[in-house]
């Protein structure tokens, strides 16, 4: 029986065939904590008894959840990590870099075949460009910064087969959503997902980290797709070093393939509170918001802004809205500059704050009232999420996001193209 | 961790309960005191949990408990909260890594029959929780190795102390 990708990459790690199941102890190639995670790390380190990073090369940290920081006890949380990053050279996003997961592809720290963690549990975005890349607590990223090492069971393998052509008004996050409502939250729990077939292919990179990044609202370990001519030529001009992508084998040992035909899919709606609560927006056009949020790292590269500003250009906001924008990048928001994207956006109404997380995890930026419903083109939408447990929150595309801001209430996107 | 046997009441939650229903964003990322954010330990599902909670007394839990974030701020505030075990008939993987790392014992096995206020007896080396209110017992799903040794050590930090890097 043939591989799968994450066997492959496991295996070349390992210097030996492994399969499923196996538990292997593995070189990382590359690890990553933010500012919500790395100050246990480092408290773990130390009390490993860790003295040197065993390779600096190979850790960054970012600043991203709360950056600029809102209140003193995570500005000082915040210096600890500037201080532990010179102390052992190693590589820090300070505030108003980006969210770690547009940084580390976008930055060239992740390539195909890696083997990747991150003290943060949406690290399996970088599964869209066949880096076998999970999220991890704190003492896992310590034990790793100490030992260059981890242990992991291989996992099992969901091969998802997206057949069809996506609509006009119809995007990645769409995909992800209806995916997350047809497998549920744990539909994946200990697997690796293989997304593949038509859909996947027709998408953009910047489209398909939206797809892996979502992996873990169903459990999965990774969100694993091939490398194709698109991911090398995206990957081309980031990474200098050598790298091996993974080919899953036509005979593959799957523990299971589902087929989906994505052919007249509509855009979608997670409804409050749970990622897998989701619907067609016809079935939920109506609903009145009173925040919108375009950002994160689901949803906040240059093609989610474009996409939104072509709802918005020529339109305003609805005064009753309140929306932010957030880049996933400062890179992001340098090219929205140029591009004019930005421009448009806030013309149309939209307030910007820091590259980063933005509101999506409730420590700061834009925090609901009591009762409020959200639209948000995030990934998680659990109660008090955003940081008041008495809010709602709705997860969409970006197109949906700017069309609901747009009319105040929940609205389909395509009566606005 | 003599013996690895707790014995204790049981608080009953239900599926999917995420991490942040355990500890919530806007409280974890101001502070490192576990002892505080323990204060507010499942309080947007349950504000009175930490209120009725007794040291030693076990989080029960159906499907994926500790979906979301990797936040080991999770397992952190349920150790302080004083539970001395999760049991859940299944776990999400990052949660179920952090709290082995951290010395919080995870049980996987069927918790249908469990009611809040139950006193269970759970024994980790052989396996099995028995009800000691409704006198039966239940299998639990056996832990890898590499688990069941960092557990026995109370968590990573003191693994790779001893061991000093991880032994299959
Ligand atoms: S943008 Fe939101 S989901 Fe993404 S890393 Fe930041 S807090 Fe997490």
């Amino acid at each position: 029986m043939g591989m799968t990708i994450a066997e492959k990459i496991f295996s070349a790690h390992c210097g030996r065939e492994v399969r499923a199941g196996e538990l292997v102890v593995s070189d990382v190639d590359f690890m990553m904590g933010q500012d919500g995670t790395s100050p246990l790390a480092i408290e773990a380190f130390r009390e490993i008894g860790g003295d040197r990073v065993r390779d600096p090369s190979r850790v960054a940290m970012v600043i991203d959840h709360s950056s600029p920081s809102p209140v003193e006890g995570i500005s000082n949380l915040h210096d600890m990590m500037r201080a532990f990053a010179e102390e052992q050279g190693l590589k820090l996003y300070d505030v108003g870099w980006g969210v770690c997961h547009c940084l580390l592809p976008e930055q060239g720290h992740v390539a195909p075949g890696d083997i990747v963690i991150g003290a943060d549990s949406h690290t399996t975005t970088y599964g869209a460009i066949n880096v076998f890349s999970t999220g991890v607590g704190s003492t896992d990223l310590a034990a790793a910064m100490l030992t260059g090492k981890l242990w992991f069971r291989v996992p099992h393998t969901l091969r998802l087969e997206l057949g069809g052509r996506l609509a006009e008004g119809v995007y990645s996050k769409d995909v992800a959503l209806y995916l997350a409502g047809q497998l549920t939250a744990d539909g994946a729990t200990y697997m690796a997902v293989e997304y593949a077939g038509e859909v996947i292919d027709s998408l953009s990179v910047e489209a398909r980290f939206t797809i892996s990044n979502m992996a873990v609202e169903i459990g999965a370990k990774a969100g694993l797709m091939r490398a194709d001519d698109k991911t090398l030529e995206w990957i081309h001009g980031r990474v200098s070093r050598p790298f091996t992508p993974a080919e899953p084998d036509a005979d593959a040992d799957y523990q299971e393939i589902r087929e989906f035909d994505l052919d007249g899919l509509t855009p979608q709606v997670a409804e409050p509170h749970r990622v897998d609560n989701v619907r067609a927006v016809e079935e939920v056009e109506g609903v009145p918001v009173r925040e919108a949020v375009l950002g994160t790292c689901t949803n906040g590269r240059l093609e989610d802004l474009e996409v939104a500003a072509r709802i918005l250009t020529g339109r305003r906001v609805d005064p009753r809205v309140r929306m932010v924008l957030a880049t996933a990048s400062r890179q992001v928001l340098m090219n929205g500059m140029k591009s004019g994207v930005i421009q448009r956006l806030i013309e149309a109404g939209a307030v910007m704050v820091a590259p980063g997380c933005g509101p999506c995890v409730g420590t700061h930026n834009g925090v609901p009232a009591d009762g409020d419903r959200v639209i948000s083109s995030a990934n998680r939408n659990f109660k008090g999420r955003m940081g008041n447990s008495s809010a709602f929150i709705y997860l969409a595309s970006p197109a949906t996001v700017a069309a609901s801001a747009v009319a105040g209430k929940i609205t389909d996107p395509r009566r606005m193209m | 961790m003599e013996g690895m046997v707790y014995r204790g009441k049981a608080h009953v939650f239900g599926d999917d309960i995420n991490t942040d229903y355990i500890i919530s964003g806007k409280h974890k990322f101001k502070t490192l005191d576990m002892k505080e954010l323990a204060c507010h330990c499942m309080e947007d599902i349950d504000p009175e949990f930490t209120v009725r909670v007794e040291p030693g007394d076990f989080i029960v839990a159906g499907i994926n408990f500790g979906c979301g974030s990797s936040r080991e701020q999770a397992p952190l505030v349920i150790k302080h909260a004083g539970v001395a075990a999760v049991l859940a008939t299944s776990f999400a993987r990052i949660f179920f890594r952090n709290a082995i790392n951290k010395g919080l014992p995870v049980i996987e096995c069927d918790t249908s029959g469990i009611r809040t206020g139950d006193e269970l007896e759970v024994d980790l080396e052989a396996g099995k929780v028995t009800s000691l209110t409704r006198d039966d017992v239940t299998e639990v799903t056996p832990l890898p190795d590499v688990m069941m040794d960092i557990l026995r050590e109370g968590g990573l930090t003191d693994y790779l102390r001893k061991y000093g890097g991880f032994e299959l």
